[in-house]
């Protein structure tokens, strides 16, 4: 058999040279990336840089001006939207949220359930959620479409410390069991430089991109996240200090 | 059975109740409700056209009622709020109607029919004309009604699912113009908005999933039209505003009770 060409060989999806545009305004330009399967990408910039841009062009929700977007047939997407807010005339319990648009066996419900920790939440109205409640029940629904590609939008927005460490942990799970892609937004830089496989930097275009400690030292990156940047930094070497100390003696030589 | 004025009346209640109950929960879920009453008043215009030019009012109704839909839709996210241009729209197609109507010369039409409905004069082919229209906004939603809720969740997990939200508003729309055609003879107008949203009102306290909410409400309006229909002939009232009044007290009585029962839970 042939080995499939290029380096896209195995990619579930792939930009090239993607570009929107609102009107006259441009919020995207020439965007190329590759996601595959069992790899991390996260996304950072700053506000206004473009993120969620990207993840609704990636869903379909927003027309690319230019560029195109390549789909691998294996492509099925799971969705965590940053927020979802819910009508309060809109009656809604968790079982049937998770039940839109397929249905969906109840045994594969309470696995989805479970995975995202959410299993107790079954029978709970959506109105009286907590954020962190209502994250896990979006990660579930996301679940039970079995996606190759789970597209996080600033999943942990809202949540404190601790939450945002066991989510990004239940996400690190269902990477390694089901081998699918991750792409997340984040604005939680300590999180990504400990789970991204590739970060990509992103001002409107691609500033900077790579693995996390490389994208981090880069001026691009220092210049959009200057004042953070030195303590996340600390804070990743840190974390190291504790398994690899000759690692930190170069990084501190 | 079909040739007692009463009982022709009482089936094009429970249609017209059956069809507007579970469109209006989505008008209500998606606070369209300004949009139904644009809609519905625009249906005046339908029948001064449909007077004017000879064709059916049924026709005419649903044609200025689907163009008004549209209008809305391609000129809102053109600059203006939607609530402003909902307001400008919904009260322009009334004048516009009334003084078109005016227009019409020769046959003197029951303008009052038109505004406040007239369920007591539905005929045979009438009441055929409702209950197919019925049968269509059911089916319609039914079809759509897993692919209806998702956009009305969220318009990103809609895409990200394959549904496109744009292609479901437009189910709602055209549903929306059924129902305003059918109801007009029903409850006039003026008031068909009501029958759309007060139902969904009433069902919301005791519903915890949509489709609980619908059946509720379907329940509630096919009992407000019919039980206002004999009220209104007992009474000699106005048959349309006595079906929305009597919607109105159950509305209270919803409202009240799950209030109340909401104070019992807490102590």
């Amino acid at each position: 058999m042939f080995s499939r060409p290029s380096a896209t060989g195995d990619a579930l999806l792939t930009t090239e040279q993607l570009t929107v545009r609102f009107g006259q305004q441009p919020v995207l330009d020439n965007i190329n990336l590759v996601l595959r399967p069992g790899r991390i990408l996260t996304l950072i910039g700053p506000n206004g840089s473009g993120k969620s841009t990207l993840v609704k062009t990636l869903i379909g929700a927003i027309k690319p001006s230019a560029g195109r977007i390549i789909r691998s047939p294996d492509l099925s997407v799971g969705y965590v939207p940053q927020r979802l807010h819910l009508d309060p005339t809109f009656p809604m319990t968790v079982r049937r949220f998770i039940n839109l648009p397929k249905r969906h066996a109840s045994h594969e419900i309470g696995e989805a359930l479970e995975q995202a920790g959410a299993e107790h939440l079954l029978n709970a109205a959506m109105n009286h959620l907590s954020g962190g409640q209502l994250q896990r029940v979006l990660l579930a629904r996301a679940l039970l479409s079995r996606p190759s590609l789970l597209l996080l939008d600033e999943a942990t927005q809202g949540l404190d410390h601790r939450g945002v460490a066991e989510f990004y942990q239940r996400i690190e799970q269902i990477r390694q069991r089901s081998q699918c892609a991750v792409l997340m937004v984040s604005h939680d830089l300590h999180v990504v430089m400990r789970t991204a496989d590739h970060v990509i930097c992103l001002n409107g275009h691609i500033c900077c991109e790579g693995q996390p400690e490389r994208v981090a030292s880069s001026p691009q990156y220092q210049a959009l996240f200057g004042d953070q940047t030195a303590s996340t930094l600390a804070f990743y070497r840190h974390q190291h200090t504790s398994h690899h100390d000759e690692e930190t003696l170069r990084h501190a030589g | 059975m079909l040739d007692d004025f009463m009982w022709r009346a009482a089936l094009a209640g429970l249609g017209v109740g059956l069809a507007a109950a579970p469109l209006g929960c989505f008008v209500v879920w998606r606070r369209m409700a300004y949009f139904g009453d644009a809609t519905a008043h625009a249906a005046i215009l339908g029948v001064a056209l449909a007077l004017l030019w000879n064709i059916s009012i049924f026709v005419g109704v649903i044609g200025i009622a689907l163009l008004m839909a549209f209008c809305v839709s391609t000129l809102s996210g053109k600059g203006y709020a939607m609530d402003t241009l909902l307001g400008v729209m919904a009260h322009s197609a009334l004048a516009i109607g009334l003084v078109a109507v005016s227009f019409v010369s020769g046959v003197r039409i029951d303008l009052h029919a038109y505004l406040f409905g007239d369920i007591l004069a539905v005929g045979k082919s009438d009441l055929a004309i409702i209950w197919s229209g019925a049968v269509l906004v059911i089916g319609l939603m039914l079809w759509r009604w897993q692919a209806l809720l998702t956009a009305t969740l969220n318009e990103e997990l809609a895409h990200a699912s394959h549904i496109n939200p744009r292609r479901e508003q437009l189910v709602l729309t055209v549903a929306l113009a059924i129902v305003v055609a059918v109801a007009l003879k029903v409850v006039g107008a003026l008031l068909i908005a009501a029958l759309l949203i007060i139902p969904a009102a009433t069902a919301r306290p005791f519903s915890r999933t949509p489709e609980q909410m619908a059946l509720l409400a379907a329940l509630v309006a096919m009992a407000a039209t019919t039980g206002g229909l004999g009220a209104a002939y007992t009474f000699d009232t106005p048959t349309g505003p006595t079906i929305v009044s009597l919607a109105a007290a159950f509305f209270v009585i919803s409202t009240l009770a799950s209030q109340g029962w909401q104070r019992l839970a807490r102590r």
